[in-house]
């Protein structure tokens, strides 16, 4: 699966496609192999745009020929989640109901990544609308683990994940709104990364909870992730929820160490994990303390209280955000039937049963019972103060320290069909990446060995609101120490 | 119109589409009667991944309208009202619930009469559903048809407490409500053409109890003559019921404009349940007391005030039925310079509030020249009331010089000497009529001047007329 | 459920009933805890961020092509989406 000139990270392969040493077009056919090659087996892709990827590479060396600026990100490929819009291309959100449904406008992510030159290869599956943490929620079929492919990659971005695990792109996006990003990253043994809420724009990303959504990068590598991360952030007048400013400056942090920084281990959440993650975790805040951090131990008292809030929030912003796959405007419509009434609201009913995966529906049913008269307060309002605790006692823990630490995932990849027959357990494997959605704070899996199946285990570090600088420096550090 | 022992109860709720270039949370034209789905976007069409971002005018509008109203324009929020229905692309409705951006206030009717205000909120309109079949009507239609053109329009709804007595009131209320909303240029308030769009909560309660009753709220009322006609309504049938003994029943009823009743909506098997939650997607809004201050110094002379200042100018009462007109048309700045130019300050509201009304010339289209020129030139006796009347019409219709129409037309109203000699001798021709009208059959007045009339064809001045009379019958 | 379902405009089975009964039941009862918890004094958060008064301009932007909009529709007539019969008046 490798090529000659590989392995070369995005990092190179744009410093030598703006230089003229390597052509856009050579880098995307290299890719394309690597799909052909693999693609059948894993399923990363719902789609793969062989035509415009080969166009888009042709463009950039033409530019580079005509001595313009091709930009940062020139000629490198990326793999982008499905449910980023992107115009006249399907944007499926891994779900029947938006059957046929090709956006008439591009992501703000999609316009900054064209822009800086780089080039979409294709739409990754995904657990439909995003919900699901292992990928086996796609109506389109699962995706698999590049690393055994019996076991999923994690979800809901776990085409993205995969994707770049197999090297059919050097760079990918995924959404992240309970650890979307991080948890498939962790289970395939690549960077993932969930920016500070409104770091990056989130038009034109198919909404699955408004208020945790958050698009972010994946990547082999920390200096990958962080010149992507550089390249869709910042301001975006079209998200009302986005931060002004530019984007985070990270890439120029990267060599600076740890020295001196103060990680705390978050006590409440190293219960739980499979031993040998435990090891793994325990192993990294050791690595870090040898590169000159102070490590201690820290306490989020209410992160257990996350896992509860996370799902009555999310599901009761998902209800509401998933009413409009109604078969009126785009997408599937089913007919009722003689036997019904045959009006609108049959229609209605027909249609979203039908276009929805039990997933979907499971959690549209919670949500609207959290939402519903006489349940409210019970439910959705008091998660929202849970958040606010939750958000008090990261303030405390980051008046002690300047990084948090934890597992990303309590377990290594799981097989297929594992734990797709029991929810609760699906929704506890989420514990460790749902407190930084609920807080709107950054976090980033970073690859630190393998567990006792040979599977990739990823360590996450978390910091406070626009912490990315510190976050970065610190999980390039994190990945100088992993073991090889 | 209520019935003995009854008192009436009314409350409304009034939607009015505020007067923006673009929409509450998009780009696309705010505009009516344009070709269907033609002013739409991915934001306003609810698209997957689309984002609303609230248009700044829309607030200064809606604290306009607030500071307008004496509301208290707070800091506030929307949520999202979630419900299914074909001419709401996102199925659910962006409106704003317990923090709205007006809170309390009050409304007075031109005759003095205080209606308090419950609030005055911002929230998105929804698109046109047509429905398509054999009778045209929702019942029985074959399927329907959706043009989004209007789906995010911005929207204020106006609360106002339950302190309306009558369909006098609701009218006057509305009415007043409309003149404060275009004076403040928040809204055009056509209701023909659904910018102005009023629900009524009407309930009836025996005469001096402090209990509400059970109330009916009323839709689709086209016009503010609907809305009179609709309570009439409603009142009757409440206080039919229970005076038969039977209960009001809390429903949405709706106002049929042919048959002249309120019939049930027919109350769905589901009660709706909006599940209100914050709205993700928007951030709060807290205007900065130097931006309250800039609005409320932007707002013009409102209709209470500009109504007391003609009464005053006038001298009659400021809920005088010209007043009001005048007022309401925006005729007052007319009659204004009309008086400081030395017309005669009734007879300038009176042709004001008939000849121009009728006239339906916007404001700015008078000429405040040709219109002070007629009223000296009738008040000073060189036109009589009748010539004045056609002379301003003709004005009004095409502009142009008075003095000219006048002369084209040849009216020139009788000189004094010219006057008394016609005068004097219609009085010579009928001494039976003028011995009754010396014992004192006033009424014979008109006999003389319709005499004196027919005599000049028409270009006496009857006051004129009046007052040779009398001095001759005072001999 | 049954309730829930008509709401939320899911056409469910009487199987997915069941189902989803027991299995929210579940993520209900781990929910106690939150449900349970004494909140007094303490604030809810709706959005993660302290940020007010995020607004644009009153100023014109393109609309979408209206064959395009209408070509995404699963029916259109006349220029407008078609549907099918709606009882009852909107809310």
């Amino acid at each position: 699966m490798r090529h000659e000139w590989a392995p070369v990270t995005a990092v190179e392969i744009a410093a030598d496609v703006r230089a003229g040493r390597r052509s856009a077009r050579s880098v995307v056919e290299a890719h394309l192999e690597a799909i052909a090659a693999r693609e059948p087996e894993l399923h990363a892709f719902n789609l793969v745009l062989h035509a415009e990827a080969r166009g888009a590479a042709d463009e950039i060396d033409r530019r580079v020929a005509a001595g313009e600026d091709p930009g940062p990100l020139a000629g490198v490929p990326v793999a982008l989640k499905d449910n980023l819009a992107t115009r006249g291309i399907p944007t499926t959100c891994g779900s029947r109901i938006l059957d046929g449904w090709r956006p008439p406008y591009d992501a703000t992510v999609v316009s900054r990544l064209r822009e800086a030159g780089a080039i979409v290869v294709g739409k990754t599956n995904m657990d439909e609308f995003a919900m699901g943490s292992s990928t086996e929620n796609s109506a389109f079929g699962p995706t698999r683990n590049p690393h055994d492919p019996s076991r999923v990659p994690g979800g809901s971005s776990g085409g993205s994940a995969a994707a770049v695990a197999a090297g059919f792109a050097p760079l990918a996006l995924g959404s992240d709104t309970g650890g979307s990003i991080r948890q498939p990253a962790a289970l395939c043994g690549v960077v993932g990364m969930k920016p500070t809420y409104g770091v990056v724009s989130r038009y034109g990303l198919v909404a699955f909870a408004s208020s945790l959504d958050q698009i972010g990068p994946f990547a082999a590598t920390v200096a990958d992730a962080a010149a992507l991360l550089e390249a869709i952030g910042g301001h975006d007048p079209l998200d009302s929820t986005s931060i002004a400013g530019p984007a985070p400056r990270v890439s120029g942090v990267l060599g600076d160490g740890v020295e001196g920084l103060r990680v705390g281990v978050v006590r409440e959440l190293t219960g739980g994990l499979d031993p040998d993650v435990a090891a793994r975790m325990n192993e990294a805040a050791a690595a870090l303390a040898g590169a000159g951090a102070k490590v201690d131990d820290a306490s989020v008292p209410s992160v257990g209280l996350g896992l509860s809030a996370y799902y009555l929030i999310a599901t009761a912003e998902a209800s509401s955000n998933l009413a409009r796959y109604d078969g009126v405007r785009y997408g599937l419509r089913v007919d009722p039937g003689p036997e019904s009434t045959g009006d609108v609201t049959a229609m209605y009913g027909a249609t979203r049963a039908a276009g929805f995966g039990p997933e979907v529906k499971r959690r549209i049913m919670l949500g609207t019972y959290a939402l519903s008269a006489g349940y409210y307060d019970a439910y959705y309002g008091q998660a929202q103060r849970v958040r606010t605790l939750l958000i008090r006692d990261f303030e405390a823990a980051y008046a002690q320290f300047d990084l948090l630490l934890s597992a990303t995932s309590p377990t290594t990849a799981f097989a297929l069909g594992a734990k797709s027959d029991d929810p609760l357990a699906m929704y506890l494997s989420d514990v460790c990446t749902i407190p930084s959605n609920l807080a709107g704070h950054p976090a980033v899996s970073v690859p630190f060995g393998t567990g006792d199946n040979g599977m990739p285990v990823g360590i996450q570090l978390y910091a406070p609101a626009l912490g990315e600088p510190v976050l970065f420096r610190a999980a390039a550090a994190l990945e100088r120490s992993a073991p090889r | 119109m209520t019935a003995a022992g009854w008192e009436t109860v009314i409350g409304l709720e009034v939607h009015c589409e505020l007067a923006t270039a673009t929409k509450l949370f998009c780009g696309c034209p705010n505009a009516f009667g344009d070709e269907p789905n033609t002013n739409v976007c991915p934001v306003c069409l609810g698209l997957p991944g689309s984002l609303p971002v609230l248009n700044r005018r829309s607030v200064e509008l809606a604290m306009a309208v607030g500071t307008a109203l004496h509301s208290e324009v707070r800091p506030s929020t929307f949520h999202r009202k979630n419900y299914f229905y074909p001419d709401m692309p996102k199925d659910y409705q962006v409106s704003q619930y317990d923090q709205p951006i007006n809170v309390g206030g009050h409304l007075d009717l031109p005759d003095g009469t205080r209606i308090g205000v419950t609030r005055a909120h911002m929230e998105e309109d929804t698109g046109k559903t047509t429905h398509v079949g054999e009778s045209g009507r929702i019942h029985g239609a074959d399927y329907a048809l959706v043009d989004y053109n209007r789906a995010g329009v911005p929207l204020v709804e106006i609360v106002s407490e339950p302190d309306i007595r009558s369909a006098d009131e609701a009218r006057a209320y509305v009415n007043e409500l409309r003149a404060i909303l275009v004076a403040i240029g928040a809204s055009d308030a056509r209701m023909e053409e659904g910018s102005l769009r009023i629900d009524a909560n009407v309930s009836v309660r025996p005469a001096g109890s402090s209990v509400l009753g059970t109330r009916a709220e009323i839709k689709n009322l086209n016009s503010v003559r609907s809305l009179g006609r609709a309570v009439d309504y409603e009142v009757r049938r409440q206080i039919g019921l229970l005076e038969a003994g039977e209960k009001v029943v809390q429903e949405t009823r709706h106002w049929n404009e042919d048959a002249g009743r309120t019939s049930s909506m027919r109350s769905k098997e589901e009660a709706y349940d909006y599940r209100y939650f914050p709205e993700p997607d928007l951030v709060p809004l807290a205007p900065s007391d130097e931006w309250r201050d800039a609005v409320a110094a932007g707002l013009p002379v409102l209709p209470a005030d500009r109504r007391r200042s003609l009464a005053a100018a006038a001298g009659v009462a400021a809920d005088d039925h010209a007043v009001v007109t005048v007022v309401a048309l925006g005729l007052d700045d007319l009659v204004a310079a009309a008086v400081a130019d030395g017309a005669d300050p009734r007879l300038a509201l009176n042709r004001a509030a008939n000849e121009v009304a009728a006239a339906h010339v916007a404001p700015a289209d008078v000429s405040a020249t040709g219109f002070t020129t007629v009223l000296v030139m009738e008040g000073d006796g060189r036109l009589t009331a009748t010539q004045a009347k056609q002379v301003l019409a003709e004005v009004l219709a095409g502009g142009g010089d008075p003095v000219v129409i006048a002369q084209a037309r040849g009216f020139e109203a009788l000189g004094a000497d010219a006057l008394t000699g016609v005068v004097d001798q219609v009085v010579a021709d009928h001494p039976g009529e003028w011995a009754r009208f010396k014992d004192g059959e006033a009424k014979l007045a008109g006999f003389f001047v319709g005499q004196v009339m027919a005599a000049t064809q028409g270009k006496a001045d009857g006051k004129a007329v009046t007052a040779r009379l009398r001095e001759l019958a005072s001999r | 459920m049954v309730h829930v379902a008509v709401l939320a405009r899911l056409a469910l089975t009487d199987a997915e009933i069941d189902e989803f009964t027991g299995q929210l039941a579940a993520v209900l009862e781990h929910a106690a805890d939150v449900a349970a918890l004494d909140t007094a004094g303490v604030p809810p958060t709706a959005h993660p961020l302290p940020l007010v008064n995020v607004l644009r301009d009153d100023v014109v932007r393109p609309s979408l092509d209206r064959d395009e909009v209408l070509a995404a529709a699963p029916a259109a007539e006349s220029g407008r989406f078609k549907v099918p019969r709606i009882l009852g008046d909107a809310p």
